[in-house]
């Protein structure tokens, strides 16, 4: 219908330019966010081939029009092209808005999808898709590695924990599609639940200076979101397939999005993944496999003025613990420690027996936003998961197939923030949030590790940032937490009388059944942070970053009512209700250097924590099973200091170097020795090929030595070893050897049609097939790390 | 420009008012049921074993009692008297789980997985030696049953039972009492000083 208007207004027109047609059609063209005159933006009417454009007010004019409806073209550089209809009535004037700098806006948005960097002042690294797409068939804690300073606190292969400068778990947010996290991400057994297939992009922030996201990221923020939308009618996809050969596993992932030019999209994504048992050089890690299966869906509308959001996500992660690592007593770990071979090895299985974990993590989130013209935008967002949490213990008669945990943690979370941006030289980014989260430990027949409980959240946050000139810019954020916890737990008797918790939490006691005190604590948490920073162009060359955080973290469940018995590490856990919470303080500076084809990239960091939350050591236990250590969470104040760089040097068009080291000491100040699980000193050294006239090769060369950590506080004990009547030294503190790895890793690009091209990948890891153990991988004391792995993947994007 | 910054301020003011909405929704909750108490079900809090000497004499027996599992308090060791010399005790062990009341029998379980158990029986100063007296479905030696035949000499040692989940039943020397190579998880461990007169 509109076509035959238009080829009809065309046809009047050619009729009645003989005729009188003095109609002026003008009008002026304003940045819609600023409402700035737009200058040089061209004024195309296609039917008439007619086109003008605006002076320095943004005023335009196009004399000589008859009266009819003309479809107007209007564009500038930086702006989204924009069509209007018009109907011409004698003389028409029109305000036009163009959605001027979209880059720009994008860059602080929180909930945004596009831009490269989240934060101005911050030290912060983005990832890229085809960086994510290579380790489609592994873990999030794998992808980040590849940023110098982010290391991993792993339970065996497959579960990978992220460590930003020497920190993790409740130190560390992790964002996906605008939603943190809620996972009980405070054990170190709990990986990130979260399907790195889901991801278009990741940012890592050290430190707490992104205080939109949160005010007790002490470590810092993992930002995750999904491909951005380009509005256009389209229809595209990835399918990615890649074979291991450690493990004899697959990954498959695919996806396909759909676009349309007025800005709806809709999107889906689905991976599996399955592994056996992995294999260190030597022998078969009895165990290890792995079974995964995930979907999401994205859909929505996009626009620049406003639109909307509603994501699902889906998923299950079955993953089987080492056999070896599951122990009885402290005699246990001894024989464990002193053998060098796993004392349970098998043939290669792909089942997934106990000890095993079995999380589903769904999470639902709808978002709404609105820019508003010379004012900013603002955001609203609701979100729900739900993690349900089964670990399996091995476990006998009627309970064999039983969880020993059985836990289902619901988070409801709402926010919303206003960002002021109308203003070229200055932002502000303020908003709000509140959260509800219920935990639920069913009866399994073991006690709960975890009680209990309801938590509330309460947050407000306000963030601004200031362009002084196009060299410097500061930054500054303050942010007010709040945050009650509600549980109730059981206690043995006998465990709060040794704790002595009769006598301060007396009157927490809400049933006594004898042996065991059912309890209510209700402990409330204030927590002020605060961000300053400064970004300084020297020059071309050389930029200066500088920043400083505040950030306090209150205790985590795990942190104040642990009480039990930890099989893996063969020691009873306990938690602590005095605890209070943590206050960091954090200073850092970047240097970076771009010049030709040297690029080069300094961090460093000092965060000393006030009372820093630990576990260590404090005494042995007799029971039943035999003799077990205590640990227990206790504070100290901590400094942590380290320096990251990252150095590229381009040869030529073809081959280029590139270092990234990472150095992080970790020291107990109060007791004056070092902090136990610091990640050792790293430098991963790459020598790289590229050609585009090979099919787009491309190829590295990855040597990767991590040195022995010799700062680790002396944890070692002596224990009545009775089947030998002997005193024997348990030795958990003692560092493994420094290790040297090689990594290849090439791919190539085929054009199969116009829109479809095939990527094809090669990854050997540990090429060499080198024995080791790594420091931070808790399953050290039981079995070699995972040997060499050749993986075929292709990628398919259409 | 008036009436667009009014609109502004309407649609502000609404989403606002949906905020509130979704928060007055999401506290569905009933705090008010209390989490219903675990009486841990596989725990075993007592090991006793029985001791009669072949040929008529005291009955012997020792016990190990752990009420509070995991907890703090050790477990109380009590052994009723001394062994006689050169004397042959047919022994067996009870296994319970005391935080149950009734108090719930495990040796069903273990006699029910009898290939996944063993007993073991190590002493010092070799004070005595041990015999399997009971075995599972693949011949193996369990141990719920044995025959103790104690040292010629009077002398003083310990006596430590353990038993051991998931073992190498076919290790060498395990059939034969040894548990240097028997490797699994020990779910017992108990340690009874003994006089032999």
């Amino acid at each position: 219908m509109k076509y035959y208007l238009m080829v009809l207004c065309c046809c009047v027109f050619s009729w009645s330019q003989s005729q009188d047609c003095n109609a002026t059609f003008s009008g002026e063209v304003h940045d819609f966010h600023d409402g700035t005159p737009i200058i040089n933006a061209t004024i195309f009417i296609e039917s008439l081939n007619k086109y003008t454009t605006t002076d320095i007010n943004g005023r335009f004019s196009i004399d000589n029009l008859c009266n009819a409806l003309i479809s107007v073209e209007v564009s500038h550089l930086a702006c989204e092209t924009k069509t209007i209809d018009v109907n011409i009535v004698n003389d028409t004037f029109i305000e036009i808005n163009l959605e001027h700098h979209i880059e720009e806006l994008n860059e602080v948005k929180v909930t945004g999808t596009s831009g490269i960097k989240l934060t101005k002042t911050a030290q912060e690294t983005h990832l890229k898709s085809d960086v994510i797409d290579r380790f489609s068939s592994l873990n999030l804690g794998d992808a980040l590695k590849q940023i110098s300073g982010v290391s991993s606190i792993n339970t065996g292969n497959s579960i990978v924990k992220p460590v930003i400068n020497g920190l993790h778990s409740s130190r560390i947010i992790v964002m996906t599609n605008g939603v943190r996290l809620q996972d009980q991400e405070w054990g170190i057994e709990h990986a990130p639940n979260i399907d790195l297939n889901t991801a278009g992009s990741i940012n890592v922030i050290k430190g707490a200076n992104a205080l939109a996201y949160g005010g007790d990221a002490i470590g810092g923020v993992i930002v995750l979101k999904p491909s951005n939308i380009t509005l256009k009618d389209s229809l595209y996809g990835k399918t990615i397939v890649s074979g291991n050969t450690n493990g004899r596993g697959y990954n498959l992932n695919t996806s396909l999005t759909k676009t349309y030019k007025k800005g709806w999209y809709l999107g889906a994504q689905a991976s599996l993944k399955r592994l056996g048992d992995m294999e260190a050089p030597d022998y078969s890690l009895t165990n290890t496999g792995l079974n995964t299966k995930g979907f999401s869906i994205n859909g929505g509308f996009k626009t620049f003025q406003k639109g909307f959001n509603v994501y699902y996500s889906y998923l299950d992660n079955e993953i089987a613990i080492l056999r070896a690592a599951h122990i009885g007593n402290i005699e246990d770990l001894v024989n464990a420690i002193n053998n060098p071979q796993p004392l349970v090895i098998d043939d290669f299985s792909y089942d997934i027996n106990a000890p095993k974990q079995d999380v589903t993590h769904q999470v639902f989130k709808t978002e709404f936003y609105k820019r508003f013209k010379k004012f900013g935008r603002v955001d609203i967002q609701y979100d729900y998961q739900n993690n349900h949490r089964f670990e399996y213990d091995i476990r006998v008669g009627d309970d064999r197939d039983k969880p020993a945990i059985d836990l289902t943690l619901k988070t409801h979370t709402l926010k919303t923030s206003v960002t002021l941006d109308s203003k070229n030289n200055i932002s502000y980014n303020f908003g709000v949030n509140a959260g509800y989260q219920n935990n639920f430990a069913a009866n399994t027949g073991v006690r709960r590790l975890i009680p209990d409980y309801d938590k509330y959240d309460l947050g407000a946050f306000i963030v601004s940032e200031l362009k002084l000139n196009n060299d410097l810019s500061l930054d500054f954020g303050l942010r007010y937490d709040f945050n009650q916890i509600d549980a109730k737990k059981y206690y043995l008797t006998s465990r709060w009388n040794e704790r002595n918790y009769d006598s301060d939490f007396g009157n927490i006691v809400i049933d006594d059944l004898g042996t065991q005190l059912l309890t209510n604590p209700v402990f409330n948490y204030h927590n002020v942070s605060a961000s300053a920073g400064i970004a300084y162009q020297l020059n071309e060359y050389n930029s200066f970053i500088f920043n400083y955080g505040l950030s306090n973290r209150a205790p985590n469940p795990s942190e104040l009512f642990s009480d039990g018995l930890h099989h893996s590490a063969a020691r009873i856990e306990l938690g602590d209700l005095r605890l209070k919470q943590e206050t960091s303080n954090r200073i850092s500076g970047s240097y970076n250097f771009q010049k030709n084809n040297l690029s080069l990239n300094i961090e460093a960091f000092y965060n000393y924590i006030k009372d820093y939350i630990f576990i260590e050591p404090t005494g042995t236990e007799q029971t039943i099973r035999g003799a077990f250590p205590v640990w227990s969470y206790n504070q100290t104040n901590a400094a942590l200091y380290g320096l990251d760089l990252t150095a590229n040097y381009s040869f030529n068009d073809h081959w280029f170097l590139n270092n990234k080291s990472s150095i992080t000491k970790g020291k107990d100040v109060s007791q004056d020795q070092a902090l136990i699980d610091m990640p050792s000193f790293k430098t991963v050294n790459i020598i790289g090929y590229s050609n585009p006239k090979w099919l787009d090769l491309k190829t590295e060369l990855q040597s990767e030595w991590v040195f022995r950590q010799n700062d680790y506080p002396n944890n070692n004990f002596e224990v009545f070893i009775p089947t030998t009547g002997q005193m024997e030294l348990v030795d958990v503190s003692t560092t493994p050897p420094a290790y040297h790895l090689l990594h290849l890793q090439s791919n190539i690009s085929l054009d199969i049609s116009e829109k479809t091209d095939l990527n094809i990948g090669l990854n050997i890891t540990n090429i060499f097939n080198t024995n080791y153990r790594e420091n931070l991988n808790r399953l050290r004391y039981f079995a070699d790390d995972v040997g060499r792995n050749i993986m075929l993947q292709l990628k398919l994007n259409y | 420009m008036k009436t667009l910054t009014l609109k502004t301020i309407k649609q502000v003011s609404l989403l606002f008012l949906i905020s509130i909405a979704f928060t007055a929704c999401s506290s569905d909750d009933d705090n008010t049921n209390n989490p219903e108490p675990v009486n841990e079900e596989e725990v075993i809090t007592t090991l006793t074993a029985t001791l009669i000497p072949v040929g008529g004499g005291t009955i012997v027996t020792m016990q190990t009692r752990d009420l509070d599992g995991d907890g703090p308090n050790a477990p109380v060791v009590t052994v009723s008297s001394d062994l006689v010399a050169n004397t042959v005790y047919n022994g067996s062990l009870v296994l319970l789980n005391e935080t149950e009341s009734p108090a719930g029998e495990i040796n069903e379980e273990i006699v029910e997985e009898s290939n996944d158990h063993q007993f073991f029986y190590n002493v010092t100063n070799s004070i005595a030696t041990f015999t399997y007296e009971d075995f599972d479905d693949n011949g193996n030696p369990l141990g719920l049953e044995f025959t103790l035949t104690t040292a010629a000499t009077a002398m003083t040692g310990n006596l430590t039972i353990t038993l051991r989940h998931e073992p190498s039943k076919n290790a060498v020397g395990v059939s034969d009492g040894d548990i240097t190579n028997a490797g699994g998880e020990t779910d017992v461990q108990a340690i009874f000083p003994v006089v032999i007169q």
